[in-house]
C-alpha cells in the first residue's frame, strides 16, 4: 500500500476542514478528490504532502510517517500546489534547472522534462511571459521532475481553457503508464473521470462516496434523466403513471422538471404523448445518463462547481 | 561551496538583474544620494536669502523704501526705486552673505511666508523702528535676521569685527559626515527589503511553499539569500565609496579591518531582523508595514543625515542602542575619525548579538507554508 490516512481531523479556528478520514491508496492507482470549493480536499492532501499536520489521526506514505523520515518522503511525492507563481524572471529551463538542483538531478533530467511538458521551445522564455496553461506545464515538470513514486496534483486545470486543459490531460495521461500513484484533486468531474480510475467524492471534510464512477452511478446514481421545460400547469401528476419513472420533480415557477427513468428509450414516447394531448407546450427537453455532479447533488444538495 | 547553494545564489543574481528597477535602487540611488545632499549642503555658496520688504503706504507698495537703498549702498544705483533688489555682504568665508529684498503689501508677505518664499520680511523704518517680522523657531528665519541686522549695522560701524576663519581639517564636512550613514542606510535597505521582502514575497506567490516541500534544506535556503544580499551590499557599499573617494576626496582614516567586521556585524544584524520581521507575514500591505515600521524610525533618529544629539537628551541612550545608530557611528569612527579594531569590538558584538537572538526568534516563528 502507497498511503494509508486513518481517522485523520483537521481544523482552522471554528472550521473543521477534515472530519474524521480514512483513506487508503494502492501502488499505482489513480484517485480523484471529488468535490466544491471548501469540501476538504486540498487541506487533505496538504497533510498527506506533509504541509499541514493533522489535528488527530495518522498518514504513512510507503509505510514512513512526516514526523520521521521527511526528507525520504520529499525525494518520492511529485507535486503541484494550488496557485503556485513561480519567479517571474527566471526561464523555463533556469526554474527546471534550480528544482532539479533541489533534487540533485542534472541538466538530462530537465531537458527529458521539457519534452514531456512539450515546452522546448519556451525553454528561454520568461515566465512571467507563459500563459496560464504553458504556466501549469511548468508546474507539472516540476512535480514529476524527480520520477517521483506518489504525484499529487491540487486543482492543476482550474481556471485554464478547455484546449490548456487536454493539453495537461495528454500529458498526465501519459505519466500515468509510469506507474506512478496519483492523487488529483479537482471539481471538474470530466477530469476526474478522465484521468483517474478511482473517485473519492468529499463534501464539508467528510468522504461521501468512494469507488470506480460505474460503482458510483450503479450504487447511487440508478437511472437515467429527462430534464423538461415546460409553457403551462404542471402534467407531473400523470408523469408516474407512465411507468418506468423512479421519481419526478417539478419547479411550478420556472416550469422545469425532470423524471429519473429505468429507460430513456421505455419511457420518453409516452412522456411525448402525454405532453401532446394535455394543454401545455414543450419548450425544451434533454436526455442524458446520470453524471457525478447528479451524484453529488443527491448526496449534498450542492453542485460540485458551487 | 555546495552546489545547489551556488546554483541559488546564482539564480538570485539573475532576477536582481534583470529588475532594472531593483538594480538602480540599489546601486544608484545611494550614488545619487551622496551626490545630491553632498553638493547642496558641502558647496552651498552664499544662500540667497530672500526678504520682504513690507511697505505701510500702498501707492508705493511696488518700490524698496530709500532707507533699504541708503543701507545697501545703492542709493546712487540704476536700481533706486526698483521692486527687488540683491545685496551681497561679506569679505570671507563665513561671514557672507546675499539677499534679495522685495517689496510687498503685508498680504503679499504672509502668502510668500506660507508658500516658503521668504523666510522673514521688514516693516518701518530706521527713523520709526525697525520691526522683523519671522518664526523664531526656524533656524533658517533666525540666521538670515541675524545676518541682516549684521549687515546693518556693519554699515554704519567702524568698529572692528571678530574675524571668521574657516575650518579645512579631514573629516569635517557635511558629507564626511554624510557618507558613512548612506552605507549603513544602505546595509540596512539590503538587508530588510533585499531579504526581508523577497522572502515575504516568495510566501505570497506560494513559492516558499513549494519549495520547502523540495529535498532542499531550509537552512540552505535562507542562507543563499543571506549570501546573494552580502556581497550585493559589498558591491554597493564599494561602489559609493568610490564615488565618494573620486567625487568629494573621502578617504578611510582608520581599519580595514575594523571596517569589514563593522560591515559583517551590521549586515548579521539586519539579517536577522529581516528574518524576524518576515517571518509571519502572508500580504504585500503588512509586508510593507512591517518593514517600514522598522526602518522609518530608525531612518529618522539615527543620525543618517543629521546628528541625533540634537533630539532631547533623554532620548539620546535609546537612539545610541538601535543597530542602525550602532552601525553608522561605528562606520563613521573608521571612516572620519581613523578609530581602529578596538574601539568597534564592542558594537560589533552588539550588532551581532542583536542578529543572532533576531534570527532564532525568526526561525522559531518561520511559517514556511
Amino acid at each position: 500500500m502507497t498511503i494509508e490516512v486513518r481517522n485523520v481531523c483537521k481544523s482552522f479556528k471554528d472550521v473543521d476542514a477534515v472530519r474524521n478520514v480514512s483513506l487508503r491508496v494502492e501502488s499505482g492507482e489513480a484517485l480523484a478528490l471529488l468535490g466544491p470549493n471548501g469540501a476538504g480536499k486540498t487541506t487533505l492532501v496538504e497533510m498527506i504532502e506533509g504541509v499541514q499536520i493533522p489535528d488527530s489521526g495518522e498518514i504513512k506514505i510507503l509505510e514512513k510517517t512526516w514526523a520521521k523520515d521527511e526528507h525520504f518522503l520529499r525525494k518520492e511525492i511529485g507535486l503541484a500546489l494550488q496557485e503556485t507563481r513561480f519567479q517571474d524572471r527566471l526561464t523555463v529551463e533556469e526554474t527546471l534547472g534550480l528544482f532539479a538542483g533541489f533534487y540533485g538531478l542534472n541538466q538530462v533530467r530537465t531537458r527529458e522534462v521539457l519534452e514531456i511538458i512539450q515546452l522546448e521551445s519556451k525553454r528561454d522564455t520568461w515566465v512571467v511571459q507563459l500563459s496560464g496553461g504553458q504556466r501549469q506545464r511548468l508546474a507539472l515538470g516540476i512535480a514529476i521532475l524527480p520520477r517521483p513514486q506518489i504525484l499529487i496534483l491540487d486543482e492543476p486545470t482550474t481556471g485554464l481553457d478547455p484546449n490548456a486543459r487536454r493539453d495537461l490531460w495528454k500529458i498526465l495521461e501519459d505519466f500515468k503508464s509510469t506507474g506512478t500513484t496519483l492523487i488529483l484533486t479537482t471539481h471538474y468531474m470530466e477530469e476526474a473521470e478522465f484521468l483517474c480510475e478511482r473517485i473519492v467524492m468529499m463534501d464539508q471534510g467528510e468522504i461521501l462516496a468512494d469507488g470506480t464512477l460505474a460503482q458510483l452511478l450503479d450504487k447511487f446514481g440508478e437511472g437515467d434523466l429527462i430534464e423538461y421545460v415546460i409553457d403551462g400547469s404542471n402534467p407531473t401528476d400523470e408523469t408516474n403513471l407512465l411507468g418506468g419513472v423512479l421519481s419526478c420533480r417539478w419547479d411550478s415557477e420556472t416550469g422545469q422538471g425532470n423524471l429519473t427513468v429505468n429507460s430513456i428509450s421505455e419511457t420518453l414516447p409516452k412522456f411525448l404523448d402525454l405532453i401532446k394531448n394535455s394543454e401545455v407546450s414543450l419548450t425544451s427537453l434533454e436526455c442524458r445518463r446520470r453524471t457525478l455532479d447528479d451524484l453529488f447533488l443527491a448526496m449534498s444538495g450542492r453542485h460540485l462547481d458551487e | 561551496m555546495n552546489s545547489i547553494l551556488f546554483q541559488l545564489v546564482i539564480s538570485q543574481f539573475k532576477l536582481f538583474f534583470r529588475e532594472p528597477g531593483v538594480v538602480f535602487w540599489s546601486f544608484g540611488f545611494p550614488v545619487v544620494m551622496a551626490w545630491i545632499l553632498g553638493i547642496a549642503f558641502a558647496n552651498k555658496g552664499e544662500i540667497l536669502r530672500n526678504v520682504a520688504i513690507v511697505t505701510e503706504n500702498p501707492a508705493v507698495v511696488s518700490a524698496l523704501p530709500k532707507w533699504l537703498h541708503e543701507k545697501s549702498g545703492t542709493v546712487d544705483n540704476q536700481l533706486s526705486g526698483e521692486a527687488e533688489l540683491e545685496w551681497e555682504v561679506g569679505m570671507n568665508a563665513g561671514d557672507q552673505a546675499r539677499f534679495r529684498f522685495r517689496a510687498m503689501s503685508e498680504e503679499e508677505a504672509v502668502l510668500a511666508l506660507k508658500r516658503g518664499q521668504i523666510s522673514l520680511w521688514i516693516e518701518g523704518s530706521p527713523e520709526t523702528n525697525l520691526s522683523y517680522r519671522f518664526d523664531p523657531d526656524n533656524a533658517d528665519a533666525r540666521l538670515t535676521y541675524l545676518l541682516l541686522e549684521t549687515a546693518f549695522r556693519e554699515k554704519i560701524s567702524s568698529e572692528i569685527k571678530a574675524e571668521i576663519r574657516p575650518l579645512t581639517m579631514v573629516g569635517i564636512r557635511y558629507v564626511d559626515f554624510l557618507i558613512p550613514g548612506l552605507m549603513a542606510m544602505s546595509i540596512m535597505n539590503a538587508c530588510l527589503w533585499g531579504i526581508g521582502w523577497n522572502l515575504i514575497e516568495l510566501r505570497i506567490k506560494k513559492l516558499l511553499r513549494r519549495i520547502v516541500a523540495t529535498p532542499l534544506r531550509k537552512s540552505i535556503f535562507l542562507i543563499s539569500h543571506g549570501l546573494n544580499r552580502m556581497i550585493l551590499s559589498a558591491a554597493e557599499m564599494l561602489l559609493l565609496y568610490i564615488f565618494a573617494y573620486f567625487y568629494f576626496d573621502i578617504r578611510i582614516q582608520g581599519s580595514l579591518l575594523a571596517l569589514a567586521l563593522v560591515f559583517l556585524s551590521g549586515y548579521c544584524a539586519f539579517a536577522g531582523i529581516a528574518i524576524l520581521i518576515s517571518s509571519r507575514v502572508q500580504n504585500t500591505q503588512s509586508g510593507y508595514g512591517m518593514i517600514n515600521i522598522v526602518t522609518m524610525p530608525m531612518f529618522i533618529l539615527s543620525g543618517i543625515f543629521f546628528s541625533y544629539h540634537n533630539f532631547p537628551d533623554w532620548l539620546i541612550p535609546y537612539v545610541e542602542v538601535l543597530p542602525l545608530t550602532m552601525l553608522t557611528n561605528s562606520l563613521r569612527g573608521i571612516i572620519t575619525e581613523g578609530i581602529g579594531l578596538a574601539q568597534v569590538i564592542q558594537p560589533s558584538l552588539g550588532l551581532f548579538g542583536i542578529g543572532a537572538v533576531c534570527f532564532a526568534l525568526g526561525l522559531k516563528l518561520y511559517l514556511w507554508h
